[in-house]
């Protein structure tokens, strides 16, 4: 395909007089992992239902494969894949039988869907339980299976709403393992996320949300390199500091501070030389914490909030 | 091939109860038994004593076709509540459905379709216990599966309508006690809506419930009247459609918003 796979020019989402996505604008290439980061209640999941053609617009533009949401619904449906925030299998039928009638929902014929889900559960690692009903299932396990249902119709474009909040560490990993190679076999991903870690991890490009609107736009790289110093400087603040007071007193250290409640965060560009002078200017040299800038700094540097709050 | 996408969802009700398959079917002909056993043949004796016909039917002739349609309501009544709310808000896999080709409309005609062929083959299994207990006079018989069918699809249509809009049971007990329990002793069910009282009789005709049994027992009883036919099957076919006009709408606001 030519052109983006996914378009929005002043999109807007209103819920009565409650506006959760107001004016936003992006793009998306094929074959991209595209990322909307944000807290809860940004605006991601709205936009993501759009997409999916589960939502009308309230207005604005909005083009899927080319296509119009508003009329071609159905069409752009049977073209992507989608895994909701919150998981919805089918909890009367087994993991098998929850493809099988997920690819007919899609019209495919049987043969095709028995060949694909074979490949599919193999592919997030459940064949072993492909007899087993969904309820009994893990967290995780029950991720993966909604990532194989999405696949069933070989997607040219994937949609995953928090695809990892729940879920263990472990579970995490094996997760971004998988969407991982999603992304080298070429298909396009389109991600929510409120954790940064997620979106560096996975993200070739995105968009941060705050309040509706976008707030920033980039690869997580040039983000941090726009928004913020090379590196941060943490100081952990005694439980009786006065967050306010330790502020004023570290501003002269950094080209930037910003205070949160348990600590504070200056940022510079040569973090070790920093770090000294905080240390020799009577800050408890175990407390302060040298790291390298990340996407949750250029959040709180452009919200002035943090990411999981 | 392609199919119109309403059936994929018949597909998906047809694999669960084909799982469930052996459990059900002893109940679905153990069921019409007991009931014809009981009304039937016990009350119905009583009613030889007494007054020797009903409407000019053996009250066992007279009861069949209302206890079959009555059945068919109760189920559809039952699946239209608790699995429609269920399935929207508990497992949310109405929601996994419309991210898919199927839109909100086909999802909701797709249910109110398999509720009525799931009915049909309950009735099905009505007539055939009915007709070994010679409560089947006559050959029309037969045809007390559509009436069962169309009157399902009915009380379908219009409670799930309704439940898709909901946020907790808490009214389905009541629909059940206050709606379908009135309804399934009242509708000319178990006897003739001629034995109500004088003022109360012409609300019998709001009863879905008394159009299919009508239906039915003209198909049973081979005594009909086709105008009569024909305004039974416009009742039932105008409740399906207002259902359908709401169901359509609801599920789109509840399930695509």
């Amino acid at each position: 395909m030519t052109g983006p796979m996914i378009e929005a020019r002043a999109l807007v989402k209103r819920f009565g007089s409650f506006v959760a996505v107001d004016g936003i604008d992006f793009e998306i290439a094929p074959g991209e992992a595209f990322g909307f980061l944000g807290p809860n209640g940004a605006g991601k999941t709205s936009t993501m239902r759009m997409i999916g053609c589960v939502s009308p617009r309230s207005a604005g533009e909005l083009r899927v494969l080319g296509l119009d949401p508003a009329h071609d619904g159905p069409e752009i449906r049977s073209r992507l894949g989608v895994v909701p925030q919150e998981d919805n299998l089918d909890t009367e039928l087994t993991v098998w039988d929850n493809l099988m009638i997920y690819g007919r929902y899609f019209d495919l014929p049987r043969a095709v869907i028995r060949e694909r889900a074979t490949e599919l559960l193999e592919f997030v690692q459940l064949s072993d339980r492909r007899d087993s009903r969904v309820d009994p299932l893990s967290g995780g396990m029950k991720r993966r299976l909604t990532i194989a249902r999405s696949l069933i119709n070989r997607p040219e474009a994937l949609l995953l709403d928090e695809p990892t909040t729940g879920l263990d560490p472990q579970a995490r990993h094996l997760l971004w393992d998988r969407l991982y190679q999603l992304k080298r076999s070429g298909v396009t991903l389109v991600l929510t996320t409120h954790y940064m870690d997620e979106a560096e991890q996975l993200c070739d490009r995105l968009v941060i949300m705050d309040n509706a609107r976008i707030v920033a736009e980039g690869s997580p790289r040039q983000l941090i390199v726009d928004n913020v110093t090379r590196e941060v400087v943490e100081v952990r603040l005694p439980i009786d500091a006065d967050t306010a007071v330790e502020v004023a007193r570290l501003k002269r250290f950094g080209d930037r501070i910003e205070g949160l409640a348990d600590r504070v965060l200056v940022y510079t560009d040569d973090g070790d030389a920093t770090a000294r002078a905080v240390a020799d200017d009577g800050f408890d040299a175990d407390s302060v914490l040298v790291r390298r800038a990340s996407l949750e700094d250029v959040f709180l540097i452009l919200t002035g909030r943090s990411l999981e709050d | 091939m392609s199919t119109p996408t309403l059936f994929r969802v018949v597909e998906r009700e047809a694999l669960v109860y084909a799982r469930l398959w052996r459990g059900l079917a002893f109940s679905t002909f153990v069921q019409p038994a007991l009931y014809l056993a009981a009304m039937g043949v016990g009350l119905g004796g009583l009613v030889r004593a007494h007054s020797g016909a009903v409407d000019g039917l053996t009250y066992l002739d007279f009861v069949a076709p209302g206890l079959l349609v009555a059945s068919a309501m109760q189920l559809a009544a039952g699946e239209s509540m608790w699995p429609v709310l269920g399935m929207a808000k508990w497992s949310k896999q109405f929601h996994g459905v419309v991210a898919t080709p199927i839109g909100p409309g086909d999802l909701f005609g797709g249910y109110v379709l398999w509720t009525a062929i799931r009915s049909m083959l309950g009735a099905a299994a009505f007539v055939i216990v009915a007709a070994l207990l010679g409560a089947i006079p006559s050959m029309w018989g037969v045809l007390a599966i559509p009436a069962a069918g169309l009157c399902s699809a009915a009380f379908c249509a219009l409670i799930t309508a309704y439940s898709i809009r909901v946020d907790s049971d808490l009214s389905f007990p009541l629909i059940m006690r206050l709606g379908v329990l009135p309804l399934f002793l009242f509708s000319g069910t178990f006897f003739p809506i001629s034995q109500l009282p004088h003022g109360l009789r012409p609300l019998a005709a709001f009863s879905p419930l008394w159009h299919g049994v009508e239906l039915a027992r003209a198909a049973t009883t081979g005594r009909f009247d086709a105008a009569a036919i024909a305004a039974h099957i416009a009742v039932l076919v105008g409740c399906t459609a207002v259902g359908a006009f709401f169901g359509v709408r609801n599920f789109s606001r509840r399930l695509s918003s």
